[in-house]
């Protein structure tokens, strides 16, 4: 069962909400069809992200995929520790794995998003 | 079939097991208007035969001449070791590395290979390897322009003709590809013209993503490196630096004034002429550009029991796994010169190399003065290192001519630059550790007689063979 | 068993040690570098190893020992065509009279190689049923990129602009839709039917006025011929686009199918495949190209041309305008294709059809052996190679496909190519090629259906596998999150030049 607090989008993004910020990162079900992942390419803060438009890129040994954003709003941080510790992704997916903080320009986005149960419903499918 | 093992026997056992009465029937898929008739070849030619015909097309080839021909290919003197080694089939008949356990061999010779040529350029990443020198520049300029998200590179005149024209076609109508060119006359005459560089680059409408410079450049002749790298870098560019691994013993390299790019020919490390390549693209980078760098890269790690091991490493950036998004579509490379590459450098070290440099230089000198003495100086005046061009009235002819006299006198630039006035008189002429005292007398002796022999005789056309007319 | 040799050694740069070495060139004169600048000099020496002949030679040969190679065993990598490599190819390339000439030689001069490529263009025009061929590419790849930029500049001279997209089935090899790229073309990219060919229709639904091109592999990177091609060139001419072979599986094919008869305008060949030359532990290759009428103008540029007289010459620059130009430097990897053109003549008309028979004849029988272990997703007559899926063994045992491809290496086999085509599960890509006896094929096919067997009885050592290689399992992970490029630089000086 992934995480209660969160919401998630089909490319299995996550966020987590506090007031007007928004933490995001990918989850479990998405490092471990990875692979080991040695490299996470992120925006510059201050840079916009759209909504469910491609934000950055995650390298795992064998595979890349693209990070799509669950929300748009500014980028305030990204999360340092990814460029020499890429590996807390696969460990702490929705923890010190977190990959970036952006203020939501509307935060009424996230009632496109998928809540736990659906996403699990989701991943139980694939 | 020359290297097939199966007997009518075998066939017949393969063709039973799968139920069929002949292997036509495993091509039925083919549609029948679609079917080829047969192959208009000539018979096949056993190998007594074709060593005959393989040994008659060789000689049709001259091997005679007394060479001083450069202009990106050099003769160099090469340790037998080195074919010794390559001629082991468990070098060249190997295949990517992509199964590491089985590849040890491959994989640490590649490594060596990076450090080797990392060490000798100054930078800090070298690509598994390019094609030639013309790719690896086309991909260092295509480097730059993702790299700083810009599309315009400055190219100087004096980087090898196929260099450019080569990475004129890489970038097609996205890109743009403009000439910096060269000073016409005076000391700097042959030089990349750094009046014409500033001015390029202060364009604030066209910001520069990339100044490619060659050093040696194209006519043998040392440029301003360190200054050309400092307007590069103001204007918020790139610097591509062409470079030739043997001189790189000698002169300062790429890592020292400040290039972030190193693309060039590794052909004269132990690889011989073959009339075209196989030849060895060298591309090395700073660090910062690791993820652009194209091509294959091999890094050391350990197996799962702690040992030392190498294997292919950010193989996510290749087109294997990025598809339309990797940087290149490059997947065989030149894998067995790098190794040569690897070879020579290791049978004869640094201080051969030095000595094979500076050998060159010395000979060079001698060859200068032997034919500025007979009244065909230089064209230009700034320094060089082993390789110039001399001016020669009627050069073309002349050069046809001496090859009649047993000497391939370089190369006639109007041959490769035609129109081009500044040149037309020119001959790029080089000497290598291999050129000797007699040769460079023979050729002074040749070019002599023509010049002497330049009366009403010599004014006649000849018939061109293959040289478009003046 | 040692399926490869056990002396992992030091590098050269652990081995050099000062003074050691040297003594192959002699002393230049001491004043050489005098007249050079000094800004242009290098301050210190290359630090490079300092080794004696014997420890290259040990160095170099004790590592080869580390590799397989196809003169060492069977080597079934799908798509890469791994047939032995005849030594008089060797030979031929060595000949002084081809190895010693420098490219940029007058004709004059050249006639023996120039009327060498020449011959080995009609050669192949004559397989491909192209019209011309050039040999200029370094590679299958900087073919493919050939060839789809002379298909952007048959587009543009006809004033086609808008043709910026490329169809290439998802089963393509990578090199396809980088090439398009590189190209400033779009790929999209068209689902396979379910029986593993192209889906016509699918592709009918893509062309368009925005196609340039269709880039397609025939048989296909599944090794299966395409039944309907004639139908989908013929779609992709009426939409206006023109098509590319991607020329990896010709071995499949020679003396049956010629692509430029069937319609295909331009493809690639890939002669370190179909042709013999060595895979040198990554390259290096050619990567000819043949085209039809329409290309013909635009092909590189110096072509290689045959006077009335017989005597042969290099096109001069600008004699042809419509050309695209150059890929590379000088007129090709010339020593490749001597070694393409002796294996050509030595084969004839009759050998290379010899050749795709028994290739395919092999790959069915292997084929047929497999299948008493593995699932065959694609059950019907292959060309030169098939895949093999471990779905239902990983289902059952958890082996993946990764771990029998390791096991394999404790049989004393080179693994065949792993998970691709990428639309396999857990893929295998077997290619036997035409040079491997029956008795290579039994024991190949025997090794893989024992560990089919060893995956339920004892999954951990499968799992675990290679036992037998000199390096096991790399940690592949740590290997691209903290790259280690390059040895660190020596420190200590270096003693100066012993005399």
């Amino acid at each position: 069962m992934v995480p209660s607090d969160l919401r998630y989008t089909k490319d299995h993004e996550w966020v987590r909400v506090s007031g007007d910020e928004a933490t995001i990162g990918i989850t479990e079900y998405a490092a471990g069809q990875l692979g080991d992942i040695v490299f996470v390419e992120l925006p510059e803060v201050g840079r916009t992200v759209e909504q469910f438009a491609a934000f950055g890129v995650v390298e795992s040994v064998k595979a890349v995929s693209d990070l799509f954003a669950p929300l748009s709003g500014e980028v305030l941080e990204t999360n340092g520790d990814l460029s020499s510790r890429p590996e807390l992704v696969n460990a702490e997916p929705y923890g010190a794995g977190w990959m970036l903080r952006v203020r939501a320009s509307d935060t009424d986005q996230l009632g496109e998003l998928l809540d736990a149960a659906a996403y699990d419903a989701l991943i139980a499918e694939s | 079939m020359p290297y097939g093992p199966h007997t009518t026997a075998d066939r017949q056992r393969m063709l039973d097991a799968l139920g069929i009465a002949s292997v036509d029937e495993l091509f039925d898929d083919i549609p029948a208007e679609l079917r080829a008739g047969d192959l208009a070849l000539p018979d096949p030619e056993p190998e007594l035969e074709l060593t005959a015909r393989l040994i008659d097309l060789a000689g049709r080839n001259r091997t005679d001449l007394i060479s001083f021909l450069g202009a990106g290919v050099y003769r160099h003197w090469t340790p037998p070791v080195v074919d010794q080694i390559l001629l082991r089939g468990e070098w060249y008949t190997a295949y990517t590395p992509y199964q590491p356990e089985v590849s040890q061999g491959t994989l640490q010779s590649i490594y060596e290979y990076e450090s080797l040529l990392a060490e000798l350029t100054g930078l800090d990443v070298v690509s598994a390897s390019h094609y030639d020198g013309a790719a690896a520049t086309a991909e260092a300029a295509l480097m730059a322009c993702r790299h700083t998200r810009r599309s315009r590179v400055l190219v100087s005149h004096a980087v090898h003709p196929h260099y450019r024209a080569t990475t004129a076609t890489y970038f097609g109508p996205n890109l743009e590809l403009e000439e910096i060119p060269v000073v016409g006359d005076g000391e700097l005459a042959g030089t990349t013209d750094l009046e014409a560089l500033e001015r390029l680059l202060s364009d604030a409408d066209h910001p520069v993503a990339g100044v490619v410079v060659a050093q040696p450049n194209f006519y043998g002749l040392l440029e301003q490196m360190t200054r050309i790298a400092e307007l590069a870098h103001a204007a918020g560019a790139l610097f591509v630096a062409v470079v030739e691994p043997v001189s790189l013993a000698v002169l300062a390299p790429p890592g020292a004034y400040g290039a972030d790019i190193a693309a060039g020919e590794g052909q004269p490390l132990g690889i011989a002429p073959q009339y075209g390549g196989p030849y060895l693209g060298i591309l090395a980078a700073t660090d910062e550009l690791v993820r652009q760098i194209p091509g294959r890269l091999v890094g050391m790690t350990t197996d799962v029991e702690g040992r030392r091991a190498y294997v292919m490493t950010l193989r996510a950036r290749e087109q294997d796994i990025r598809r339309d998004r990797a940087a290149s579509n490059i997947c065989t490379n030149q894998a067995l010169l790098a190794l040569a590459a690897s070879v020579y450098l290791a049978a004869i070290g640094p201080h051969g190399l030095r000595d094979v440099a500076a050998l060159g230089a010395a000979r060079a000198a001698e060859l200068e003065a032997a034919l500025a003495a007979l009244g065909a100086p230089r064209l230009h005046s700034a320094p060089y290192l082993n390789e110039f061009a001399i001016r020669v009235p009627r050069a073309r002819d002349v050069h046809r001519r001496l090859l009649d006299r047993g000497v391939l006198a370089g190369l006639a630039l109007a041959d490769v630059e035609p129109g081009n006035a500044a040149v037309e008189d020119g001959l790029l002429v080089c000497a290598t550790e291999v050129t000797t005292s007699a040769d460079v007398a023979r050729f002074a002796e040749a070019l002599a007689a023509e010049l002497a022999g330049s009366g009403p005789q010599a004014t006649r056309e000849l018939a061109p063979a293959g040289s478009g007319g003046s | 068993m040692g399926v490869v040799g056990e002396r992992l050694q030091p590098n050269l740069f652990e081995r050099s040690r000062p003074g050691r070495g040297g003594g192959k060139i002699p002393h230049p004169p001491k004043d050489a570098l005098d007249r050079l600048p000094a800004e242009a000099r290098r301050e210190t020496p290359p630090a490079l190893p300092e080794l004696n002949e014997p420890e290259v030679v040990r160095h170099y040969v004790n590592l080869s020992q580390l590799n397989f190679a196809i003169d060492t065993g069977f080597y079934p990598l799908g798509s890469c065509t791994m047939k032995f490599n005849p030594k008089i190819n060797e030979w031929a390339a060595r000949l002084p009279g081809f190895a010693s000439l420098h490219p940029l030689s007058p004709d004059e001069v050249a006639q023996g190689t120039l009327q060498l490529l020449w011959e080995l263009e009609q050669i192949l025009a004559e397989v491909s049923g192209m019209r011309a061929v050039s040999l200029q590419p370094a590679a299958g790849a900087q073919g493919e990129l050939t060839g789809i930029l002379m298909i952007r500049a048959y587009h543009f001279g006809r004033d086609d602009t808008g043709r910026t997209e490329v169809l290439v089935p998802d089963s393509s090899h990578g090199t396809n839709p980088a090439t398009a790229t590189m190209a400033g073309l779009r790929t999209i990219t068209i689902p396979s039917a379910s029986d593993g060919g192209v889906d016509i229709d699918a592709f009918k639904a893509a062309l368009g006025p925005r196609t340039a091109a269709v880039m397609i592999t025939n048989p296909s990177t599944l090794g299966l011929f395409e039944k309907r091609i004639g139908e989908l060139l013929d779609e992709v001419h009426a939409a206006g686009a023109l098509a590319y072979m991607d020329g990896a599986n010709l071995n499949a094919i020679l003396g049956r199918f010629k692509p430029g008869e069937a319609g295909f305008d331009v493809m690639h060949f890939n002669v370190h495949k179909t042709f013999s030359t060595p895979h040198g532990g990554g390259g290096p290759g050619a990567g000819p190209v043949g085209v039809g009428e329409k290309l013909l103008p635009f092909l590189p540029s110096p072509r290689v041309l045959r006077g009335d007289d017989g005597r042969f010459r290099l096109e001069r620059p600008g004699e042809r305008p419509t050309s695209i130009g150059r890929l590379r430097s000088y007129v090709g990897n010339t020593g490749v294709l001597v070694r393409a053109y002796a294996y050509l003549r030595s084969h004839g008309g009759s050998g290379l059809r010899e050749v795709s028979d028994d290739a395919v004849l092999a790959a069915n029988y292997l084929k047929k052996r497999v299948s008493e272990a593995y699932d065959i997703p694609y059950d019907r007559a292959c060309k030169h190679e098939f895949v093999a899926s471990a779905t239902p063994i990983k289902k059952k045992t958890g082996v993946r496909t990764l771990d029998i491809a390791k096991r394999l290496i404790d049989h004393g086999f080179h693994p065949p190519t792993i998970y691709f085509p990428l639309i396999v599960d857990e893929g295998m890509l077997i290619e036997p090629t035409e040079t491997e006896s029956i008795e290579t094929l039994d024991a190949f096919a025997d090794a893989l259906i024992a560990i089919a067997g060893e995956a339920e009885t004892d999954p951990e050592t499968v799992k675990a596998a290679p036992h037998a290689a000199p390096v096991r399992r790399l940690d592949e992970a740590t290997a691209a999150r903290q790259p280690n490029l390059r040895w660190a630089p020596m420190t200590g000086r270096q003693m100066p030049c012993p005399d």
